[in-house]
């Protein structure tokens, strides 16, 4: 039976029932999470020093030697002082050994705005970490796929980083009672639509549901598309929405300047058969590239919202 | 503490290993045949097989980027090491990693690493794991004075005090981090002094002398084998070559720093030590040890030479694992 629950508590059920199920799983963090350390106590859901980097290495070490740690180094803010044990160690040593071994690793963290905390804590770098190889990566929109998503991660048998949005964190949705995972690489079609597609991440996809509901008493039909994973990334499922409706508009609360939607451009208009469909240039509707300011009016004007969306889709429609 | 004749002569081949190994990285570097760069361990043997001579296969080590003596120490196969600095398909890491990236997960060795400290947070995790296990086993974190300096030294062995975690830190104190003397880059004289920071103990051995290292590993393996929690081990020694191998090299060591250590070399005294203890070396047999050594090593570079270069369709494998 499905129930509602916040993007947050979908995160947690992830975790404790693949804690359940498998006991090589453990948890490191620098404040360990309520709900899980009362069920799995204190060995299993560790609360350590502050020592991102410490942690992200020793997650890399009990990997390799037949454990499935999962660390939350919480605002990815805080991933940027681990940088040499995620750049250097994480993403490179299946391959650099050989594949030799395995290394199962769920790195969790919070990315995003909206919160007035000014630059150091409004930060949505994903793309950073997308440059890398060998590092699977999910950014979800919904209780649902968050959950599939965190499950699918923790199977996973490579180091993962899942970018958990921190303005979705009490958005509710709908979760069934099963078991179940979403792949990495599948892209899901938020809202079907025929005159333009919206490529949208995180919370800028019900931004962009919104935008589209807006435009469609106009008569203009939005499809909106999540990808979900972002490495890899579903390349096939935009590229045959963008060939149906012939344009493209990608939104995301990160800066423009080599993103997520660059690559998604990208992806789009290198594919002949896409490219050949395309009716307008495609446009990107992402923060301005600044850091992120403190006072509420001018963080609120570097992000896009479901009117710069509105903007960006009547740029490419030419309405 | 005593350590059987056999256990010595074990040792002293595993050393000479190390050392004929090594010189033929050298040349094998020089005539261009071994890549991009080779850092030897030659002078500094005795640390890494006093310490292994302690370990079962279940413990585990990591490395530095002058890593091929801990594998050698660890037991790793000399001809995949060879064939992997020679980039061949059938090497450790199938051409991919080479003389800074060698592993083998089979028995314990979590890889040399070409990141100065960049191991030491890896092998605490392995600790960790070790600790969950229950099993007794330990972790041993190899690293050089420099790496003493950097920040996963601190972290690490701080949340491994504060976890009593299995693991012993061996720190390789060869004096210098390429051309800077480590007395200009710590404020203390001895790396140990910085185990009282952590509450933990903090031993100094002569790094030269490789019974001497096995009595020190001994007692920090018997201390974290029974819950003790980590020991910081910092072994005096010193490299015979430069940083790296690379003809054209300044070193800037002073000439009679670098001959008074060379003096002090560590095979000679293990050697010597067992000639002395009524005969159980020698001269001849010496002679045949290290005869076998070579060839041995012979037999890894020909395994090397003659393996294939790895496909050009292998790049993209091995970027994920199923
Ligand atoms: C983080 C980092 N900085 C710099 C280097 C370049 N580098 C390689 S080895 C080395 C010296 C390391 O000294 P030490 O830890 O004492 O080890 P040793 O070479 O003496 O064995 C340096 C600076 C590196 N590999 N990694």
């Amino acid at each position: 039976m499905p129930r509602e629950i916040t993007y947050l508590d979908a995160i947690t059920e992830a975790i404790a029932e693949e804690m359940r199920r498998d006991e090589k799983i453990f948890h490191l963090s620098t404040d360990a999470p309520g709900a899980l350390l009362k069920e799995f106590g204190p060995s299993r859901v560790r609360q350590t020093p502050i020592t991102e980097s410490a942690l992200t290495g020793m997650a890399i070490g009990a990997a390799g030697s037949g454990y499935r740690p999962i660390v939350d180094w919480r605002l990815v803010t805080f991933s940027f002082v681990a940088m040499d044990q995620i750049v250097n160690q994480a993403a490179k040593i299946h391959y650099m050994f050989g594949g030799q071994q395995k290394f199962p690793i769920l790195f969790r963290t919070t990315v995003g705005g909206g919160t007035r905390r000014a630059a150091q804590h409004s930060q949505s770098p994903y793309s950073m970490f997308m440059n890398l190889a060998g590092l699977r990566q999910a950014l979800p929109s919904t209780p649902y796929d968050v959950k599939g998503l965190t499950k699918a991660a923790i199977r996973d048998n490579n180091p993962v980083v899942m970018f958990e949005s921190g303005r979705l964190g009490g958005l509710q949705g709908e979760v069934p009672d099963e078991d179940y995972t979403i792949p990495f690489g599948q892209a899901d079609v938020k809202r079907e639509g025929t005159d333009v597609t919206v490529v949208a991440l995180a919370w800028l996809v019900h931004e962009a549901l919104a935008a589209a509901e807006t435009l469609a008493k106009e008569g203009i039909s939005v499809e909106v598309i999540d990808p979900r994973s972002l490495v890899p990334m579903d390349a096939e499922t935009i590229r045959r929405s963008v060939q149906k409706t012939g344009r493209l508009v990608v939104a995301d609360e990160a800066g423009p300047t080599c993103s997520a939607a660059a690559e998604i451009i990208s992806l789009a208009t290198e594919d002949a058969a896409t490219f050949k469909a395309l009716q307008a240039p495609p446009a990107r509707v992402c923060a301005f590239q600044v850091p992120i300011p403190y006072a509420p009016h001018l963080e609120d004007h570097v992000f896009p919202d479901r009117n710069r969306i509105i903007d960006g889709i009547r740029t490419v429609i030419g309405s | 503490m005593t350590v059987s004749p056999d256990m010595q002569r074990n040792m002293l081949r595993q050393m000479q290993t190390i050392r004929r190994f090594e010189e033929h990285a050298s040349e094998g570097f020089l005539a261009g045949d071994i890549y991009g760069v080779v850092h030897c361990y030659i002078g500094e043997e005795a640390v890494a097989v006093g310490v292994c001579a302690t370990l079962t296969r279940e413990d585990k080590i990591i490395s530095t980027h002058r890593g091929h003596g801990h594998c050698i120490a660890k037991g790793a196969d000399l001809k995949r090491m060879m064939a992997e600095l020679y980039g061949r398909e059938t090497g450790y890491c199938k051409g991919k990693g080479g003389s800074m990236h060698i592993a083998d997960f089979e028995i314990g060795m979590l890889g040399a690493n070409g990141i100065v400290a960049g191991g030491i947070s890896i092998i605490t995790g392995a600790g960790l794991a070790a600790q969950m296990d229950g099993n007794g086993a330990v972790a041993v974190c190899f690293f050089g004075d420099g790496a003493s300096n950097a920040g996963p030294f601190h972290e690490s062995i701080n949340i491994a005090a504060s976890w009593k975690l299995p693991v012993i830190y061996v720190c390789e104190n060869n004096l210098w981090a390429v051309n800077v003397p480590a007395e200009n880059s710590l404020a203390v004289t001895d790396v140990a002094a910085r185990a009282a920071g952590y509450g933990i103990p903090g031993k100094i051995v002569d790094g030269n002398d490789a019974l001497a290292v096995y009595e020190a590993a001994s007692e920090a393996v018997a201390h974290a084998r029974n819950g003790g929690g980590p020991t910081l081990i910092e072994c005096k020694t010193y490299r015979h070559r430069a940083h790296t191998e690379r003809a054209d090299q300044p070193d800037a060591r002073p000439k009679a720093e670098i001959e008074a250590w060379m003096a002090k070399d560590p095979i000679d005294q293990l050697a010597a030590h067992l000639k002395g203890q009524q005969g159980q070396l020698t001269e001849d047999e010496w002679a045949a040890m290290d005869a076998d050594v070579m060839s041995e090593v012979e037999a890894a570079i020909a395994f090397a030479k003659a393996s294939p270069f790895p496909s050009t369709d292998s790049v993209s494998q091995d970027v994920f694992a199923d």
